[in-house]
């Protein structure tokens, strides 16, 4: 297995603690005595509920239905009754409420029909959208999901395929006892990433401190006759970010500005090639996962746990120690205390510990920044954590951006490694999340504009049309008015009649006029306000034309003369005022 | 003879120089003026009013001008204040009027006649309904504007304040907390 | 060739127009919260000042000097001053309108900016000749623009910091110039090898 490694800088070496929960085989969890199913368990749209309370559900149906392309379907857990479906607390930093599906076992854990599919058959899409609807996400932690990574990029080559099992945060061992005891269907998996994504080479990186996995994980390949290469790689905290992870099995950096497919490359976790595995072949959703309970407990060990077990029930299992007082989900770097002991396990949990002051004593207080650089020296992004530090706490986002904040993975290499104690990587996350606040109320503001832009533009047009087309009525009305009066005093033949046909004419002329300086005018507006003249004054035309011909048929000839002989003065002295247009449209006024 | 002379020198210069300047002038006309895009960019685009002009253009260009003052935007709160005081070199000024959380619009379906006065009143189009049907608002595009409020016959709009959510929850200013020292018992 | 180089060093260091001279602390204490800013006036300062020192060469010795009117000096040398500023301001507004608005009033008062009229007073008391007087003023400002930027980013980073209560802002930037001041006076003697 000779194969040249690349190293990223920095990195740290903590105590890894894994030994104590690799002693005894994965285990199944059993039953809980309720389950709560968080609808929103990956990164994207929220599912939405497709049950309700009192419905009976399956193991593995669905239960709330991916909205958009970038979320993931949802089901449930085991057969039983929908209780309710409701805000409950989430395994969250923030300790706030979502919306969940709880869901009372009814004992019998009966599956829906499972239909294995033989992906070779399918499409690449109808194998995306498979493991879309078995709510197959990444499992590593992001839980970004995998139907979203596995479309190559239009216009760079994949080079590599690197698949993650390197678990190189202490404490968790659940990839590691997977690919002891599951490696054939990880490699399976790990296939259908392959002929997805069409990749030149495929790494699985592992840390050297996992060898039993590394052979079994080899033994896999060899059995399943794949090309995969098995690369054992430094134990260097944290190799098992993807981004590190790439950078030491092909030496390629991906910055936070792009996706690793532009770069050729992708990655996804062994756990993830194993759900997607079953989920393709045995037609089984994402219902449970492995969870390493460890810590302060008498019995580490690894079960495979439903999703929506209560984490107390879980870590009863392994029987914590008396002075257990919280519990951490995820490793000692980069989790967080649950808020509640009722949180459910989610597709993202892959370690519960058991918390105690003996275990995590509790840090000493803050102390000022001596801008000693260990923290530089430990970024392995290569970042300037002091720098963002002390921008991120003088509240100064432009300049912690300035210092590439958006890099940072919150790995907690600085926060581990800082002599004051400081705690930079949660001042990275407040620094964040205030910019992406920011940057929401942005993109808010600038929609309102646009559709309040959009709504004045759209105003301002309809009143255009409005008046165009009271000006082509009018205009029309004139035109036949005007016919009308020709052709009477035509009929007539009485000496008035070039008169009435040179106020024919006028009005054409008039319309002329209007159009000749409406030409040069080229804004919209400009042209809205002209057609609104042009309108008014046509309107004025026709309503003085509507008004006095009315009766004509029945008038005798004597005062047929008499009013266009009238009608004639009028034009000539240029009696017709604008005014008698009024109620037509204030527009008018703006002839003059 | 010498005082005139400084005096013919003094103009002299006085002309040349204001000559200069009057060619510059011509010359480096600025037309538009590309700080009222600035200026509008740090405005919350509430399109409300409450700072007295028919939206927020009008604001950042009065401001722009130098017309009114920066303190006329409750939506865009101290934060907005301070933001435009630090664009145009201007004192940050205290808010001219009360500070809210930001709120959005909900209809009470229930009571809605479908009159569509709400719609019209609506800036940003986030109100969808027709006559004599039901309205309801696009909650993610409501601003919080108020303008929909007057205008209802029914009174069935009213405003809330938008709560935190996971979506929206921001990590905290990390904040070392200070535990008093036990007492040292004098012996 | 040496001279001038010492002209220049001693303009930039050592007699650095603000932290020794103590010129023109007014736009050095204004504009020197933003780096961005401090940049802007910098440019701005130095293109006045060298553009002042030169044509306040030329109207000293050709207008007013042959007449012996050299009581005319500071008024005159204003006027250039003003007018130069002002050329200056409508270019600024025409390229970029933001600097015009940071800068504020300190544009328009670079007029009264005491290093900008001092620079070539200074030039005639120092019986410089046109070129000694180019490069005396343009030294003077570049050293005007340093020791600003650097000011600025210093500011910069204090306002991130724990200052004490009281200290907080002016106090504690007037401070941080004495303190500049103190360190530039380690370049005393650089231009005095000849």
């Amino acid at each position: 297995m000779l194969m040249n490694l690349f190293k990223f800088k920095g990195g740290v070496k903590p105590p890894t603690n894994k030994t104590q929960s690799l002693g005894l085989s994965i285990a199944q969890a059993p039953l809980p005595s309720k389950l709560v199913v968080p609808l929103h368990q990956s990164i994207g749209g929220t599912p939405r509920p497709v049950v309700q309370a009192g419905d009976k559900v399956l193991k593995g149906q669905l239960i709330g239905e991916a909205d958009g392309w970038i979320s993931a379907a949802v089901h449930a857990p085991t057969s039983g009754t929908v209780l309710e479906v409701a805000m409950h607390v989430q395994p969250h930093p923030s300790g706030l409420d979502a919306m969940c599906v709880v869901i009372e076992p009814d004992g019998k854990d009966e599956w829906i029909a499972r239909q294995p599919v033989d992906y070779q058959a399918l499409t690449p899409e109808q194998v995306r959208e498979g493991l879309q609807q078995a709510g197959v996400v990444g499992l590593g932690g992001a839980v970004f999901p995998t139907h979203g990574k596995l479309t190559a990029s239009k216009t760079v080559p994949m080079d590599e395929l690197v698949i993650n099992g390197a678990e190189c945060e202490p404490f968790i061992t659940c990839d590691d006892l997977l690919m002891r005891e599951r490696a054939e269907e990880v490699v399976r998996g790990i296939g259908v990433f392959r002929d997805l994504l069409q990749p030149k080479k495929v790494l699985i990186g592992i840390e050297d401190n996992k060898p039993e996995a590394a052979a079994a994980m080899r033994a896999a390949v060899d059995a399943l006759g794949e090309p995969f290469l098995v690369v054992q790689v430094p134990t260097l905290y944290p190799a098992g970010g993807a981004k590190q992870l790439i950078r030491v099995l092909t030496g390629k950096e991906v910055p936070a500005s792009k996706r690793s497919t532009d770069l050729g490359v992708q990655c996804f976790n062994v756990a993830t090639a194993y759900t997607a595995w079953r989920a393709i072949a045995h037609g089984e959703p994402v219902v449970s996962r492995l969870v390493t309970v460890t810590g302060n407990v008498g019995e580490p060990r690894n079960y495979e746990v439903l999703i929506g077990t209560p984490m107390g029930e879980l870590l009863q299992l392994a029987q914590p120690q008396p002075d257990t007082d919280g519990i951490v989900m995820g490793g000692p770097m980069m989790g967080f205390l649950v808020p509640d002991a009722k949180v459910p396990v989610v597709k993202a949990t892959n370690c519960l510990i058991a918390h105690s002051e003996r275990l995590f004593p509790p840090k000493a207080p803050e102390m000022p920044c001596i801008r000693c650089g260990a923290c530089a020296q430990a970024c392995p992004h290569e970042l300037q954590p002091f720098e963002m530090y002390w921008f991120s706490r003088a509240k100064n986002f432009g300049k912690t951006q300035e210092y590439h904040i958006f890099d940072c993975i919150e790995c907690g290499c600085c926060s581990f490694v800082c002599p004051s104690r400081i705690p930079l990587v949660q001042y990275f996350r407040f620094a964040k999340s205030e910019i992406w606040a920011r940057e929401r109320d942005k993109n808010a503001a600038e929609g309102a504009k646009a559709r309040f832009e959009f709504k004045q533009l759209r105003d301002e047009r309809e009143k255009a049309e409005k008046a165009e087309k009271l000006a082509k009525a009018a205009a029309a009305q004139a035109a036949k008015k005007a016919a009308e009066a020709a052709a009477a005093a035509a009929a007539e033949a009485s000496p008035t009649a070039p008169d009435s046909a040179a106020a024919a004419t006028q009005v054409q002329a008039s319309a002329a006029t209007v159009e000749a300086t409406a030409t040069p005018a080229v804004d919209a507006e400009k042209e809205a306000k002209k057609a609104a003249i042009a309108a008014a004054m046509a309107r004025a035309k026709a309503q003085r034309e509507a008004v006095q011909p009315k009766n004509t048929e029945q008038l005798s000839a004597v005062q047929q003369r008499e009013q266009a002989e009238i009608e004639a003065r009028r034009q000539a002295a240029h009696l017709t005022d604008p005014a008698q247009a009024e109620p037509a449209a204030p527009a008018s006024e703006k002839t003059d | 003879m010498d005082i005139l002379l400084a005096i013919a020198i003094m103009a002299l210069g006085a002309v040349v120089l204001g000559a200069a300047l009057g060619f510059a002038s011509i010359k480096f006309k600025v037309e538009g003026d590309p700080l009222v895009e600035k200026i509008e960019a740090i405005l919350p685009q509430t399109q409300c009013g409450q700072c007295g002009f028919p939206g927020c253009k009008p604001y950042a260009e009065a401001i722009a001008k130098g017309d009114v003052d920066i303190n006329l935007c409750p939506p865009g709160g101290m934060e907005g204040v301070a933001k435009l005081a630090d664009l145009l070199g201007r004192e940050v000024k205290p808010l001219d009027a009360e500070e809210k959380p930001k709120q959005i619009a909900i209809i009470d379906e229930n009571t809605c006649i479908g009159c569509t006065l709400c719609i019209q009143a609506c800036p940003v189009d986030a109100i969808v309904g027709a006559a004599k049907q039901m309205h309801t608002i696009i909650t993610p595009l409501c601003t919080g504007c108020e303008l929909c409020l007057p205008p209802c016959p029914v009174e069935c709009i009213r405003m809330e304040a938008i709560t935190e959510n996971i979506d929206n929850w921001k990590w905290k200013y990390p904040v070392v907390e200070i535990k008093a020292a036990p007492l040292q018992k004098a012996a | 060739m040496s001279h001038y180089l010492f002209i220049l060093v001693g303009a930039v260091l050592v007699n650095n127009v603000v932290l020794v001279k103590i010129l023109g602390l007014c736009p050095f204490m204004g504009v020197s919260k933003k780096l961005e800013t401090a940049y802007g006036m910098g440019a701005a300062t130095t293109f006045v000042l060298t553009m002042a020192t030169g044509a306040s060469y030329i109207i000293d010795h050709y207008l007013l000097m042959p007449f012996g009117l050299e009581y005319l000096r500071t008024l005159s040398f204003i006027v250039t001053i003003a007018a130069i500023v002002q050329l200056t301001e409508m270019v600024i507004a025409k390229t970029s309108p933001t600097l015009q608005q940071t800068l504020g009033i300190y544009l328009p008062l670079i007029t009264t900016n005491c290093a900008v009229l001092g620079v070539p007073l200074l030039n005639i008391a120092n019986g410089y000749n046109f070129v000694e007087s180019l490069l005396f003023g343009a030294g003077s400002a570049v050293g005007f623009s340093l020791v600003l930027i650097l000011f600025a980013g210093i500011r910069e980073r204090i306002e991130g910091a724990d200052v004490p209560v009281y200290f907080r802002g002016v106090a504690i930037a007037m401070i941080t110039a004495g303190l500049m001041a103190l360190a530039f006076m380690g370049f005393a003697g650089l231009d005095k090898y000849q």
